[in-house]
């Protein structure tokens, strides 16, 4: 079992998968975005022609660009925050119930959790219909239509996401605040400590490095959210309002055709997560986590 | 005050669920009682009609299996590649080991979604568009990162000592591979596949661009979809079909909920 190369040749596999299905596409991913890749190169017809940063400062001279760029930053910051807010909040929650009622509230999230983005996105949809949705029946908002407007129909998106995404964070915080032994909170609270005190100044220190984990996972997942904007928006809401950069992306490249300046916007993408990612590492390695 | 959060509790709990309670309780609705202005939580009167309007008209057992196939054939792959590759990344010290983790760690943080235009030429390359393959080679791929990382948490939790006992038997190391470390690593395969089951099952995007015109060859995300109509949503088939989705990844998950957080925590924390 020792000799050095079993190593390579158990790890061959799952490289060489990678390697074709990961490692190539990205490169061929930055390739696309500086070559002039529409529908004349795709059925052959024309030779691709290498155009430089043409297709990044289109983008950049492109009003929408800014739009999207915004909105998806301005969605994913107020879903993470929303996730962050209920998900803590019922972990804290479950950790002062009784037996049953715990086992109730994390059977919902379970539950909430399975459920699949498309299933999950069509449920929120009924249930906000403009006529037939029960919301609107119980709130006496006959014929409302919240996918006209462009904040409710985020916001309803934005519903959708949180109540999948929540649990991740409840079971994992909640799995965190179990882990601290109970005498040290017992001990502040002997010195004194008020229960308030001593979730902030003890508790919280301690949960530092489970709650960076969190914070950056809710991060890339919600930055890179397609699914749920792409049904309940029906591919980007009434003239595009709905659209963030990943069905932006989506929608250049396979409805108008623009291959380049779709991948251009997957660049740029691919770049902020990297960042993202980077100060996620930093954040293991500064917890003292030994890889 | 215990009860009062009790209470709390119960409440939150059930305003959780209700969004799965109204999709099943919308599939099995009579008609009239979906297309009602006077939504009611409850029906006297269930039927199981939209179930035979999707099963029967709409070939949707077809699409079930469809997914269901290349979830299994996903799980299946990734499970065995990602377990080779979780021993050799914990049972042996070798150079550019700690680079190989740190790599499968960013590898996790791409954002696949944006690999779907150089995915997408790849496929039609390989004369891959419209089949299902092609769908099982790509999450196999996206599902292999996460995998190892998680894996690598069980493998390491067996001791040392008992493959090197079993090398001392005589065993070879095929053997010690999968008659010893295999059965025991199981259960943390079973949270593993979990993960790798539900990536697979829930795609939208990738099936929606790698099946364009093959309509037999969809899964359930995208013939879902067909039953939204311009002018009159049939409510009733979305549910039903929603539910359908829903129910198999709902048992798995309530099925392994200890042992998935058990692994989480490990893919989390180690």
């Amino acid at each position: 079992m020792r000799s050095r190369f079993t190593a390579l040749w158990l790890l061959l596999p799952a490289a060489l998968v990678l390697a074709a299905l990961f490692a190539y596409p990205m490169y061929q991913l930055g390739l696309i975005s500086v070559l002039d890749f529409t529908q004349a190169q795709v059925s052959g017809g024309q030779p691709t022609r290498f155009v430089g940063l043409d297709n990044y400062t289109r983008l950049l001279g492109d009003g929408q660009f800014w739009s999207v760029l915004l909105a998806t930053v301005g969605f994913a910051a107020a879903c993470v925050i929303a996730t962050l807010a209920v998900g803590a909040a019922l972990a804290v929650l479950l950790t002062r119930v009784s037996r049953i009622p715990r086992l109730l509230l994390s059977l919902a999230a379970m539950a909430a959790w399975a459920v699949p983005a498309v299933s999950g996105s069509t449920v929120w949809m009924f249930l906000f219909d403009t006529d037939l949705g029960f919301v609107n029946q119980l709130l006496g908002l006959d014929g409302y239509n919240w996918f006209y407007g462009r904040y409710t129909a985020f916001a309803l998106v934005g519903a959708a996401v949180v109540w999948a995404a929540f649990p991740f964070v409840m079971v994992t915080l909640y799995a965190g605040i179990s882990a601290i032994p109970g005498s040290v909170v017992e001990a502040a609270a002997l010195d004194g400590a008020s229960t308030w005190r001593a979730f902030w100044q003890i508790i919280v220190p301690m949960l530092r490095p489970v709650l960076a984990i969190v914070v950056i996972q809710s991060i890339i997942w919600d930055f890179k959210i397609f699914t749920q904007i792409y049904v309940m928006t029906r591919g980007g809401g009434l003239a595009g309002q709905n659209l963030t950069l990943n069905v932006y992306a989506y929608q250049q490249a396979f409805a108008s055709s623009e291959y380049g300046l779709g991948s251009a916007i997957g660049v740029v993408m691919m770049l902020i997560l990297l960042a993202v990612t980077l100060l996620y590492l930093r954040t293991l390695r500064r917890s003292g986590e030994p890889l | 005050m215990r009860r009062v959060l009790d209470t709390l509790a119960v409440a939150i709990a059930v305003v959780v669920v209700f969004p799965i309670y109204w999709m099943v309780l919308a599939a099995v609705k009579p008609a009239g009682e979906i297309q009602s202005l006077h939504q009611r939580p409850w029906t006297l009167a269930p039927s199981l009609d939209a179930f035979r309007r999707v099963l029967a008209v709409n070939d949707f057992g077809r699409y079930f299996l469809n997914s269901l196939l290349v979830a299994l054939v996903v799980v299946a792959i990734s499970g065995v590649l990602a377990f080779l590759a979780a021993v050799a990344l914990t049972r042996f010290r070798f150079r550019l080991r700690t680079t190989v983790l740190v790599l499968f760690l960013v590898a996790q943080m791409v954002p696949v979604e944006a690999l779907t235009i150089p995915l997408f030429f790849l496929v039609r390359d390989l004369g891959a568009l419209n089949t299902l393959g092609s769908l099982m080679l790509v999450h196999t791929a996206f599902t292999l990162p996460f995998a190892i990382w998680m894996l690598r948490g069980f493998v390491a939790a067996v001791p040392d000592e008992l493959d090197e006992a079993a090398q001392l038997d005589g065993a070879s190391r095929f053997t010690v591979l999968w008659r010893i470390l295999f059965p025991l690593v199981a259960p943390g395969l079973a949270a593993t596949s979990v993960f790798s089951f539900i990536h697979a099952w829930n795609d939208f995007l990738f099936a929606r661009t790698f099946i364009i015109s093959a309509t037999g060859n969809q899964t359930l995300p995208m013939a879902l979809l067909v039953f939204f109509k311009p002018d009159q949503n049939d409510w009733g088939a979305i549910m039903a079909a929603s539910t359908l989705m829903t129910l198999p990844v709902l048992v798995f998950f309530l099925l392994v909920r200890r042992r998935l957080v058990a692994g989480l925590g490990g893919a989390v924390k180690d």
